[in-house]
């Protein structure tokens, strides 16, 4: 295998609370190559945003811990790096965009300010070279008159322009990899489009790596190259982007895509939701993980974890955590199509359906009610 | 055809041509002097400044230098009323050792201002350092620092000063500049915990909010983020708290004065001379009005240029 520029193994992140030793992060392993995107989805709290505060060694210490794993990045194991070497790869070599662009900025200080912080901090700039630099980044991430604007501060930006500024803060070093962990999730739809477009031709044209995190799987389906299916501290599936859409093989994965709101869809048809909430990080399922939610559950689920494996009638590097898509398991046959279309649900709206009275043509609307 | 970018870029340069850049100290600086009371406030205590620096200047005469058969002349309007004790030469009058109450005011003001400023500089220096590092740092450092302010904070303010300074009056650092430095060493022991509590509270409330994170993910240290994230962000409570101490250390110094075991005569100061006219009162009350009057006007000043920070400062107070 080439060289990877991030080499997560075997990672296990732990918070040690009053009520127990909640396991957020527990036995993750990925690979990111230099310039590729990767996409980790899943719900809330399962671990994805802990997986990439570890990366950057950002969990708070306590009650959070890195108790065991590797994460070889460029070379070197960032968890036996000391405080001064890690800050020194923050910001300069992986960078992070966070999730609420309205918080991440300090009110009291200017957007030069903040941007160039991390340029006098790593590359050394004096002030004046870091302000031409921090321009030079406001235009890039599309904010106009950006010379104008760079003495503003944070509450004269809307949302969208702060979660720009987040970008050109985390692009400022040049970073290798950058973390973008849900960077739409708090903004309105029009703008999330917009920032995903700028993510994308950045990524491009600097070959920066992305682990783009996120719970929405119509995010990362433009984005991204491979995505990980990520379920109580567990990756659950791995596939390549387009594999992953075609052919998922885990019942969990076929309840994310069964979730997604479509327009194209019949309007009608209902949005089938995930039964039931995450595990309790702290006494999670012994066996699979999502064995309580999953509607093929059989009894060898609840008794014995499965192993993240190759699965049969897939892609050579698609892996899933699952006994029944495994060799010889029960849904190795089973036609995902119709099981994210859920034929026990489609009866109910079929039968819904027919109880309505029929669709009016455009033709023979009522007419408009006497005001 | 204008295309989507170029639209959207003129309308950007139209908004920021048409707004005023203002930040948001200026803005405060904007709230602060609209406030009548605290407008005045500052202007009186600008006037109590300049008295103070040019006081050798424009007093008329020494402050302590005796009159002795002018002692206790009444202020000059006195005579409308029927006061026969008065001269032109002592526009306000003369206290029983004939010396200038005008030039004492005067002289006094320094030593005010002083105790507002050094005293004052201190206990920040010791708060925000204590306050900071228990408020970002945690853990045992928090339980170590914030036990020892505990100790502290337990002592009733001016009786601790009293004690401090009553102690130590016959030491070398009891006797230094008239009493001064032990003043400031009283004032300064003992109003630190009020800033070291106020900062610490402060900081746990701005150090789990995401931009610190933010700045931990781009590489900046433990001190940078105190210095440059964290401080900026909890100056404002910091200001109205320095604007409410000064008149505190001011007034904490007029009653050790008075009390006897502040600042040493001759050296006039507010406190020292209503001490001195406490003698004389039956027979003449103004060396003890007048004195307290300034004192009485300029603590005003300072409460009404605070309220006003505090009001200018508010982020909910927006306009």
């Amino acid at each position: 295998m080439a060289q990877q520029l991030l080499e997560v193994k075997n990672l296990h992140t732990q918070f040690f609370t009053r009520d127990g030793v909640v396991r957020a992060v527990d036995g993750v392993s990925f690979e990111v190559a230099a310039g590729e995107t990767l996409g980790i989805v899943g719900e809330s709290g399962c671990g994805k945003s802990v997986t990439a505060l570890s990366l950057m060694r950002l969990i708070p210490v306590p009650p959070g811990k890195i108790v065991k794993g590797s994460i070889m990045f460029d070379g070197a194991d960032v968890l036996k790096m000391d405080d001064d070497e890690v800050r020194g790869i923050r910001g300069n070599n992986i960078a992070m965009i966070f999730q609420d662009p309205m918080t991440s900025l300090n009110p009291v200080l200017t957007i030069s300010r903040q941007i160039s912080e991390a340029l006098e901090l790593h590359l050394k700039m004096d002030k004046s070279e870091a302000r031409k630099r921090t321009i030079e980044l406001l235009d890039l991430v599309g904010i106009p008159s950006a010379k104008k604007r760079v003495d503003d501060y944070p509450h004269q930006f809307s949302g969208g322009m702060r979660q720009r500024v987040m970008i050109a803060m985390a692009l400022s070093c040049n970073p290798k990899l950058i973390l973008a962990d849900e960077p739409t999730t708090a903004l309105d739809v029009t703008i999330q489009a917009q920032i995903l477009d700028l993510l994308k031709n950045l990524a491009r044209e600097f070959r920066t790596a992305f682990i783009l995190i996120t719970h929405d799987l119509g995010v990362v389906a433009g984005m991204t190259q491979r995505i990980h299916v990520m379920y109580g501290g567990k990756i659950v599936e791995k596939a390549d982007t387009a594999e992953l859409f075609a052919n998922p093989k885990m019942p969990y994965t076929w309840g994310l895509l069964r979730s997604i709101p479509r327009l194209d869809e019949h309007r009608k048809a209902k949005l089938v939701p995930i039964e039931g909430l995450p595990p309790d990080l702290i006494a999670p399922p012994p066996g699979c993980r999502f064995e309580p939610r999953c509607q093929y559950r059989r009894d060898i689920c609840r008794e014995k974890e499965p192993e993240l494996v190759h699965i049969p009638n897939s892609k050579p590097d698609h892996e899933a955590r699952c006994w029944g898509t495994q060799q010889g398991g029960w849904l190795v046959d089973t036609d995902w199509h119709k099981e994210v279309g859920d034929t026990r649900v489609l009866e109910e709206i079929k039968q819904e359906v027919a109880q309505l009275p029929p669709e009016p043509k455009p033709g023979d609307l009522p007419p408009p009610p006497a005001i | 055809m204008a295309t989507a970018a170029t639209t959207q870029q003129r309308a950007a340069e139209v908004n920021v041509s048409v707004r005023k850049q203002r930040s948001l100290w200026r803005d405060a600086m904007y709230r602060l002097v609209r406030n009548r009371a605290a407008l005045v406030g500052l202007i009186v205590i600008a006037f109590a400044a300049l008295v103070a620096i040019f006081a050798p200047l424009i007093a008329p005469y020494d402050p302590l230098e005796q009159h002795g058969k002018d002692g206790l002349m009444e202020p000059i309007w006195t005579q409308f009323f029927g006061s026969k004790f008065t001269d032109p030469a002592y526009f306000l009058g003369s206290d029983e050792l004939g010396r200038d109450i005008l030039s004492r005011l005067m002289y006094s003001s320094r030593v005010s201002l002083i105790i507002g400023l050094v005293p004052v500089s201190i206990v920040l220096v010791i708060g925000l350092t204590v306050g900071m590092l228990a408020g970002y740092v945690g853990g045992v450092v928090d339980d170590f620092l914030m036990r020892v302010t505990d100790v502290v904070y337990a002592f009733p303010d001016l009786l601790f000063v009293i004690i401090i300074v009553a102690t130590l009056r016959g030491t070398a650092l009891g006797e230094a500049y008239d009493g001064l430095l032990i003043i400031f060493v009283g004032i300064a022991v003992v109003n630190w915990v009020g800033v070291a509590r106020l900062v610490r509270g402060q900081v746990l409330s701005v150090k789990n909010r995401e931009f610190v994170e933010a700045a931990r993910a781009i590489g900046a240290g433990p001190g940078r983020i105190m210095r440059k994230h964290i401080f900026p962000n909890i100056l404002a409570p910091i200001i109205v708290t320095v604007a409410f101490a000064i008149p505190g250390a001011m007034l904490t110094e007029s009653v050790l004065s008075f009390l006897g075991i502040g600042i040493r005569p001759p050296t006039p100061t507010w406190g020292v001379m209503i001490n001195d006219g406490f003698l004389v009162f039956s027979t003449t009350p103004w060396p003890v009005l007048l004195p307290s009057l300034c004192i009485s006007i300029v603590l005003l000043a300072f409460t009404f240029v605070g309220d006003g920070l505090r009001d200018a400062l508010d982020p909910r107070s927006k306009m």
